[in-house]
């Protein structure tokens, strides 16, 4: 069997689900990798090393920023010489409208965000999650090439073979750009709540701190924004600390806390992180469906009803404020940072 | 400006979602307008307000999906039209593109905004896919959108960061929640939109005969129920619960 795993990145930076979607490519044959973008020929030998028996490259100035229709018509058309039973991708926002399209040039569908795919004579039987992870789902493909996404961390990431190389080959640009990158906002901190291991989160309690004084001439906004950065900060601190990104409850997101792409739950990002530390998160059913599979969950509240109890393993009653320094203090002890 | 939003029906977000006997139940859940298409409509709406256009909101479903609908009406849409074909039982992401596009192509325009996925089956790749039938671009995870005459600028939330994109209408776009907070519906609107006569389209009206189904369900499970019995950790100071805590989250090799 025959798979084509498309190497997502972003300038150059590689979603570190793509080398998941390797290992998993590994299981089922021969393993074609293909990257796209301008200077993506320098990503070559990782994608050797972490698995590919072969790397295709579109290489190409037109292909500068990633765009939707150029980098579909520049994948399909190549994924239809290639003939692979699978094309494989990490599930990221831009591959959940590549693998789309190409699945619509390719005529046929794409089974996303799975958390388990086995092969099943020459087809394959996948698993993924629905109502927001109430359920799940097994489906199957019945188009030609059967086109899933992986969720990130679902699987595991295999093994860097050092010094593994092999064929590349470049593959030509196609399609006309449908709309122009204008540029970038680097005003907002780049965020990737769904590859990370650890996060710590912060609801709309990081901004009642009653020991803190806001600098003078703040209008009652303004006080509560600059009170919530300052616990927001706590929370920073702990996750720097741990390795782990932060989070946020929609709540913290509304009141204008911090910035729309740490959102977790419902509206925002659904994560599965290994550990979720939530600090003054009530726990709404939106927060939760978006955290709830995290490996191990603790909430910090004072709020000893607060619903955010029932889906942890450990909770401390308290005062955030003093709870947390103290946290993150004992990690640089205790993991000697 | 010609703007068609597109909106799906589905269980209320509260409702316990259950596996039985191979289909889905949600008990006696109300079914609503899908959340995430609520953003839709408001985007919709604040592009008829810059523009002085109007907005159709389009839905494939059951007749019972008319309050769907309905919602969308009371918002502020214009008008409202419903798919319904009993040959559309089993639609997959990509069918659902091909019903849609068509309904597009019939209806005609400048702008086609969806949100960015449903609840229930949370794919996230039917803007995209309909976008590459009609041949419109896709704008997607737009969370600003501004239109100058023929052209549109959206600002997009990726995982890095904002990226911001222009493209000439007729444009396909997807929404997340910095569009703005749906507006309710106002007393007028739930009146008109009580009293409105939604036409239903059936896939004779489209002129096309019903998409295969490409992805299949073969199995439903429920999740296993997790053992989440919550350890509280207390001490004499901060720094002892500290202490504690950290030493719980190491003992579970998490770090």
């Amino acid at each position: 069997m025959k798979t084509l795993v498309y190497i997502d990145h972003f300038k150059g930076a590689v979603q570190p689900s793509s080398w998941e979607a390797l290992g998993v490519a590994k299981k089922f044959g021969d393993v074609s990798a293909i990257v796209i973008g301008e200077n993506a020929n320098d990503l070559a030998k990782s994608i050797f090393e972490y698995g590919a028996d072969e790397v295709f490259v579109a290489d190409d100035s037109a292909l500068k920023d990633y765009q939707a229709e150029t980098y579909a018509s520049t994948l399909s058309t190549f994924a239809s010489t290639l003939n692979p039973n699978l094309i494989l991708f990490p599930t990221t926002a831009r591959t959940r409208e590549l693998s789309a399209m190409v699945a619509v040039d390719l005529n046929t569908n794409v089974m996303t965000d799975l958390t388990a795919l086995e092969a099943n004579g020459d087809s394959f039987v996948a698993t993924r999650p629905i109502y927001e992870s109430k359920l799940f789902e097994k489906v199957s493909c019945s188009g030609k090439p059967v086109i899933a996404t992986l969720r990130g961390r679902a699987f595991p990431k295999p093994e860097i073979q050092a010094g593994k190389s092999g064929t590349i080959t470049k593959v030509e640009a196609k399609g006309e750009a449908k709309s122009t990158v204008e540029g970038y906002s680097t005003s907002e901190s780049a965020v990737n709540l769904g590859d990370a291991g650890i996060i710590v989160s912060g609801g709309r309690g990081v901004s009642n701190n009653p020991a803190l004084t806001p600098p003078a001439g703040l209008d009652e906004k303004q006080a509560e924004i600059w009170r919530a950065q300052q616990g927001f900060a706590l929370v920073t601190d702990l996750a720097k600390v741990l390795g782990g990104a932060v989070g946020a409850s929609r709540a913290a997101v509304d009141a204008g806390y911090i910035p729309y792409s740490h959102q977790v739950g419902q509206t925002g990002k659904v994560v599965a992180p290994d550990l979720y530390i939530a600090n003054g998160i009530s726990g709404a059913i939106q927060h939760l469906v978006g955290m709830r599979n995290a490996k191990v969950i603790v909430a910090i509240n004072k709020d000893a009803d607060a619903p955010i109890f029932k889906a942890a393993r450990y909770g401390v009653v308290g005062d955030l404020f003093v709870i947390l320094p103290a946290l993150t203090e004992a990690f640089k002890k205790k993991l000697g940072k | 400006m010609k703007i068609i939003a597109c909106i799906k029906q589905v269980p209320d977000s509260e409702a316990k979602v259950k596996a039985e006997g191979g289909q889905i139940s949600w008990g006696d859940a109300p079914l609503v307008i899908n959340p995430f298409d609520e953003y839709a409509v408001e985007g919709a709406l604040q592009q008829k307000e810059a523009t002085n256009g109007t907005v159709t909101a389009i839905c494939i479903g059951p007749e019972t999906a008319k309050e769907a609908l309905k919602h969308a009406l009371a918002m502020g849409a214009d008008e409202a039209i419903l798919i319904s074909d009993s040959a559309l039982n089993n639609l997959d992401t990509v069918g659902a593109a091909k019903v849609l596009a068509s309904a597009i192509q019939k209806i005609g325009a400048d702008m086609v905004i969806f949100g960015r996925q449903t609840l229930d089956n949370g794919a996230g790749i039917t803007p995209a896919q309909t976008a590459r039938l009609t041949g419109y671009p896709m704008l997607g995870l737009a969370g600003s959108i501004k239109v100058n005459e023929r052209s549109v600028t959206v600002e997009r939330a990726l995982e890095e960061g904002k990226q911001i994109v222009k493209a000439n209408l007729p444009v396909v776009i997807s929404v997340v929640q910095s569009i703005g907070e749906p507006r309710y519906p106002s007393f007028m609107g739930i009146r008109k939109a009580s009293k409105a006569e939604i036409p239903v389209w059936s896939l004779s009206d489209l002129g096309i005969s019903a998409p295969t189904e490409i992805i299949k369900r073969d199995e439903l499970m429920t999740p296993p129920a997790r053992e989440t019995v919550v350890e509280i950790i207390t001490g004499e100071s901060p720094a002892e619960i500290a202490e504690k805590l950290a030493d719980k989250i190491i003992a579970e090799k998490v770090l």
